[in-house]
């Protein structure tokens, strides 16, 4: 089932074509990568999607255009993580991951059973159940990001759209992310994540999705979009790329050369 | 002892504190009535001195002190969490500033001595008036950033209009009940007042109380709250126009009072685990506590001086925050 469509969307910021006639098709169990570089366009096709930017062209969540669903049953269709990792008060850990229950209870109801499971499963899945009672705004920045992830795997929504969630994150939390994502897929739901880490997004993802300047400008299996070509054109950079494990290993080496960068920013 | 466990506790001490303070309120005063024939005097029907002086001058006293201070404390919680701002107060969006230019016009031209209830309504008007040139300037998609901008910009304007009219105060007498009347007292309100302002602040109140669940979400940042289901158009408009209603009405019948809505969500935020929706309640039952053990004690600390609330208010409220932000700068920080 689609669980997210995207119609030539375009965002427009001032003057600037942010996000540039962008078609998306999103199912369920795909893992999708969305790369390139700085300003070209990830989060803000992220954030129009939500609606929380005006945008021209249509979105689809759940096979029902956008607009028909109200603020709280789109969120209980499509989760998100925004890049900021904004907690304004010192909530304690367990309550903050809480605040994803939201859009399944009433505006005065209690935490039912069904919330605490999902709560309780969130924090085992990002391991921050043992700073449960610590108040958010003293751990240290990976374990922020990480209650944070649990606050939108908390949500239960079938959609997740996460904005560079493996920031901040060490390795072994870099990888326990990009497994959990994969399980996510497999268990039917869809995550789209934004990333720079090519090489956490070539060997995790089923799909990537690769933006320049605000267009799609390949779409595809990692290994048919993370191409010398793309690789040289885009990011400007050539790649060691071999494979390990069953999986494709990708590490950016060296930028191109300074007059291919001169061209590519005139 | 859990954080659900703690925040009950919490909410029933405050409660009683509340109901002893409200109590005291209404036995203490220049009247030398003794506790058992004041609370007799209030609930008999005889028409005598006693029960006179318990209805017509105590009893609204008291009924103010708590409102007022409940809206106080309540808006002041809610404008932190909307702004995600500890120091923010309810006299930031600049609606006691107008109030009180309001109520400062009403004394100047004379509409206060000429109407009964004129100097409250015209504090009523300037509130609205603020309110609507507030959210002209904030607009509809307008951000917090915007919404303190345009508070900072009215509330400088109305005390530059408040310092004209004392500047050409017409006499000396004028000026000294414009400065009296905006040092903010409970002093000789009757119930005409709280009438008048009553409907308001609940109004206020119910709108301000809805925002509860919205402000945890709020936590997270705007962009995280909306995607989770959050309308940050009705929380803004609820947030401003409730704001208005009870701080205007507020402002309107006991002049501006400081420090309260400021230092009370600061002093009960650690205690209910720093939720806004515990805040909220929390905070509305500490400011009344704390308004109406104020106005006692301007009672007791200086009986025949009518010493001003609002100056007790920040003499108290001033050094007692510079020690909360001295005890809490790493973790605010």
């Amino acid at each position: 089932m689609t669980l997210l469509k995207l119609d030539s969307l375009s965002v427009s910021l001032g003057a600037r074509r942010v996000v540039d006639n962008a078609s998306l098709e999103i199912g369920e169990g795909e893992c999708v990568g969305l790369i390139g570089p700085n300003g070209a366009g990830k989060s803000t096709l992220l954030r129009a999607t939500l609606g929380l930017l005006a945008a021209e062209g249509g979105i689809e969540i759940a096979g029902r255009s956008a607009s028909a669903w109200s603020a709280r049953q789109r969120a209980g269709h499509v989760a998100y993580l925004p890049q900021d990792h904004e907690i304004a008060w010192p909530v304690s850990v367990e309550r903050l991951v809480a605040l994803g229950r939201a859009p399944h209870r009433g505006p005065f109801d209690g935490l039912g059973p069904r919330d605490q499971a999902a709560i309780e499963a969130a924090m085992r899945r990002m391991e921050v159940d043992r700073f449960r009672a610590q108040p958010a705004t003293r751990l240290s920045g990976g374990e922020k990001a990480r209650v944070l992830i649990a606050r939108a795997l908390a949500q239960e929504a079938p959609l997740l759209l996460a904005d560079e969630p493996t920031a901040g994150l060490d390795p072994s939390h870099q990888i326990a992310l990009m497994r959990l994502f994969r399980t996510l897929a497999d268990e039917g739901r869809a995550v789209v994540a934004s990333l720079h880490d090519l090489g956490l997004a070539a060997r995790w993802c089923t799909r990537l999705v690769l933006l320049d300047r605000g267009r799609i400008i390949a779409d595809g299996a990692p290994d048919t979009v993370l191409t010398d070509e793309a690789l040289h054109a885009v990011y400007g950079v050539t790649a060691f790329r071999a494979t390990a494990d069953g999986g494709m290993v990708l590490q950016p080496l060296d930028i191109v050369d300074a007059s291919r960068q001169g061209e590519k920013n005139p | 002892m859990s954080e659900d466990a703690r925040y009950r506790l919490v909410l029933a001490g405050l409660a009683m504190l509340v109901a002893v303070l409200f109590t005291l309120s209404l036995t203490v005063g220049p009247a030398a009535i003794a506790f058992s024939d004041s609370l007799a005097g209030l609930l008999s029907d005889d028409r005598g001195a006693i029960a006179l002086i318990m209805r017509e001058i105590r009893l609204p006293r008291a009924i103010l002190g708590l409102m007022i201070g409940a809206t106080l404390g309540l808006s002041g919680a809610v404008l932190q969490g909307y702004l995600r701002n500890p120091l923010a107060e309810p006299g930031l969006l600049g609606i006691s500033a107008s109030a009180s230019l309001g109520a400062v016009l009403a004394i100047y031209i004379g509409l206060s001595a000429a109407l009964p209830l004129g100097l409250p309504l015209a504090a009523l008007s300037g509130a609205v008036l603020a309110v609507l040139v507030i959210q002209a300037l904030a607009g509809i998609r307008g951000g917090t950033l915007t919404i303190i901008l345009a508070g900072v910009a009215v509330s400088s304007f109305a005390g530059a209009m408040t310092s004209l009219a004392l500047n050409l105060s017409p006499n000396p007498f004028a000026a000294l009940e414009i400065v009296f009347w905006m040092l903010g007292s409970l002093t000789d309100r009757s119930m005409a007042h709280v009438w008048l302002s009553g409907p308001f602040m609940l109004v206020g109140w119910a709108m301000l109380g809805c925002l509860g669940r919205p402000l945890d979400m709020l936590t997270l940042g705007a962009d995280a709250a909306q995607s989770m289901g959050v309308g940050m158009r009705r929380m803004q408009f609820l947030a401003v126009i409730g704001t208005a209603a009870s701080v205007g009405a507020a402002t309107a019948v006991a002049g501006a009072i400081g420090f309260v809505g400021l230092v009370v969500p600061h002093i009960l935020r650690p205690l209910v685990g720093a939720l806004p929706s515990r805040l909220l309640p929390a905070s509305a039952l500490g400011g009344a506590a704390m308004l109406l053990a104020a106005d006692v004690l301007v009672r007791l600390v200086a009986p025949g001086k009518d010493l001003k609330l609002g100056v007790l208010t920040a003499i108290v409220g001033a050094p007692f925050f510079l020690w909360l932000v001295w005890k809490t700068r790493r973790t605010m920080l």
